[in-house]
């Protein structure tokens, strides 16, 4: 048949490849040998420092990808009929990188879990030490399985809801790939000991600005796809993908301004200092969980969510007062992770205010969630990869409103330095977030690749309990460890001198920590069995596509709108 | 202007709180003029075409 099904039918580089104009191709080979030189520059300034190391990687990773894109160079030249498809060949990898993403950076989540219960687990090696790898986990899962789960379902929403082919084949392979070489050179630097001790903005200055061309081509995309649309009302899922690219972009800049020791150094230093430095790190810092966590899974949300249960969104009103009411209160948020420091009070009262006012908006897309499902909840019983979207929103308004409790000055007082924090935070990260994220995949992957269903129903069920079992474990275990370690840190003798030592408010923990270690394992499991059944789903046969199914508007010519 | 800590919080504190009832006021007359409803309504229903063919 035409390329455009071959390409459905079998899944290879090759094809991939050979769905490339023969410009898009030379291009490719192009930028790739620039990023190459780019990356001998690197490992020619840096020497023995790190970013030579990294130098030498950004060089294999580019020769290696030339390599692919030579072996199809000489194929025929696709079809002009692929214009009247979507397409998805970036988005079908995105998926691909995202499940391997979330096992490794899991993994590692389970590692770094285990090593604050059996300490000996850092094997007396520096990379492996709990200061390395704990960034390498928050980095791998929430950069590398969220951001390409992320990138991968916005080419595909974004194409569907402005019935418009992405502009060209060139530029996502772009954002892909550029994108994971800045996952891959953030978390080999995590090892190597490379960090601006930022958190969440780790990555040192030569992979932030990496990213910011990445970014920017990522916006283009959007822009440029948006500007073909036939629709003229822009859905509301793009709108929650744009805030999230759009603002990631401004808080990513502002907060890893810096001066680099040297060209040839990978240290540098922050523009800013004292409690602006502070201040600006948790303004990025609570805004990433705000429009990379929050805003472009709740993009994925109001797609997929009404898609698999064949209903659409409960109010459409409401996500729109949601989504700005998101967009505008996440922005004031931030201070709330400085309470009791040298941030003026004023700010941080401000901080904590909004984050209250901020369950309003975070409850009505929470409720428009489960509205939608209202009169369809046989569906939820039924189909494990709806339920995976029914709990991510269940989990999104516990966390969220978890989150607003936790804001307020007095809670925080018991709260802040504790686990209770990491408990919040994997409630949303696990609950929310890999939740709608392995829910939407399930949907996804079988209309990518024209399968009729995914291989194994039955191991979708299993993921999700695995997935549920284990988040609920870490959950509780650490409000528990995190709430006693808050009481003891906490409590005075009749002398007015702490009745704990530190030493042995971690020996009060250490029964929690196994539990949480568990609790994580359980979910790695889950995520392992999602990629496999991904995987055999993948890689069996395709039912035939009617001809007339799935297709862009036609045109190509760049009017927008009406 | 004088670009002290108090000029900063007076700025914050009085056209902080008016952009904000600005934006709110503005986001709900868009929400609930009466001629948006039905391109909401569309938007939302368009989503689940089951054939997802282009628009004719």
């Amino acid at each position: 048949m035409r390329v455009g099904v071959l390409c459905s039918t079998k899944w290879g580089t090759l094809d991939m490849v050979a769905q490339l104009t023969t410009g898009e191709r030379q291009l490719a080979i192009v930028v790739l040998s620039l990023v190459a030189l780019l990356g001998l520059a690197m490992a020619a300034a840096g020497r023995a420092d790190p970013i030579g190391v990294h130098g030498f990687i950004v060089l294999a990773i580019c020769c290696g990808l030339i390599f692919v894109v030579l072996g199809a160079y000489y194929a025929p030249e696709p079809s002009p009929e692929r214009l009247e498809h979507y397409y998805d060949d970036p988005s079908k990898v995105g998926i691909v990188l995202t499940m391997a993403w979330a096992v490794v950076g899991m993994f590692l989540g389970v590692w770094v879990a285990s090593l604050l219960a059996w300490p000996d687990l850092t094997f007396d090696a520096a990379w492996a030490s709990f200061g390395r790898l704990r960034p390498a986990h928050t980095s791998a899962v929430i950069f590398g399985f969220g951001g390409n789960a992320l990138i991968a379902t916005s080419f595909h929403v974004l194409q569907r809801t402005s019935r418009a082919r992405l502009p060209d084949q060139f530029s996502p392979w772009f954002v892909l790939i550029g994108y994971n070489l800045f996952c891959v050179v953030a978390a080999t630097g995590y090892f190597m000991g490379v960090t601006q001790s930022k958190e969440y903005a780790e990555p040192e200055w030569y992979a932030d600005i990496w990213l910011v061309v990445v970014w920017v081509t990522y916006f283009a995309i959007y822009i440029r796809t948006l500007a073909r649309r036939k629709e003229p009302h822009i859905y509301v899922a793009n709108w929650y993908y744009m805030a999230f690219i759009l603002v990631v972009a401004i808080l990513h800049i502002v907060n890893n301004l810096a001066v680099p020791v040297s060209f040839g150094h990978a240290k540098s230093y922050s523009v800013f200092s004292g409690v602006q430095d502070a201040m600006v790190q948790w303004w990025y810092g609570h805004n990433a969980v705000a429009f990379f966590l929050t805003a472009g899974f709740l993009g994925m949300m109001y797609y997929y969510l009404p898609k698999r249960a064949g209903r659409p969104i409960y109010s459409y009103r409401l996500s729109i007062i949601s989504f700005w009411g998101i967009t505008f209160m996440y922005m004031w948020a931030g201070s709330h992770h400085l309470l009791y420091t040298a941030l003026p009070q004023w700010v941080q009262t401000l901080g904590m205010t909004f984050s209250l006012i901020l369950l309003v908006p975070s409850w009505a897309s929470a409720g428009n969630a489960l509205a939608t499902l209202n009169g369809a909840w046989h569906k939820v019983r039924d189909d494990a990869t709806l339920r995976f979207m029914m709990a991510a929103a269940v989990f999104y308004g516990l966390t969220t409103f978890e989150g607003s409790f936790l804001a307020i000055r007095p809670v925080n007082s018991l709260s802040h330095y504790t686990d209770w924090t990491v408990g919040h935070v994997h409630a949303g990260a696990l609950g929310w977030v890999a939740l709608i994220t392995f829910g939407s995949i399930y949907c996804i992957v079988p209309w990518l690749w024209k399968r009729e269903r995914m291989y194994s129903a039955r191991l979708v069920e299993v993921h999700f309990w695995l997935a549920i079992i284990g988040t609920v474990i870490y959950v509780f275990a650490m409000w528990n460890s995190g709430i006693i370690q808050g009481l003891m840190w906490r409590t005075y003798n009749e002398n007015g001198t702490l009745t704990y030592s530190f030493v042995e408010s971690m020996v009060a923990m250490h029964p929690y920590y196994i539990a949480r270690a568990f609790g994580g394992l359980l979910f790695l499991m889950g995520a392992i069995v999602g990629s496999y059944n991904i995987w055999m789903t993948i890689r069996g046969e395709a039912e035939v596509a009617p001809e007339s199914a799935d297709l862009p508007e036609p045109r190509l010519a760049s009017a927008p709108g009406e | 202007m004088n670009f002290d800590h108090d000029t900063v919080v007076g700025f914050t504190k009085s056209w902080g709180l008016f952009y904000l009832i600005a934006m709110a006021v503005g986001v709900l007359i868009y929400v609930f003029w009466p001629s948006n409803l039905e391109r909401f309504h569309a938007a939302k229903k368009n989503i689940l075409d089951e054939d997802d063919k282009p628009w004719k």
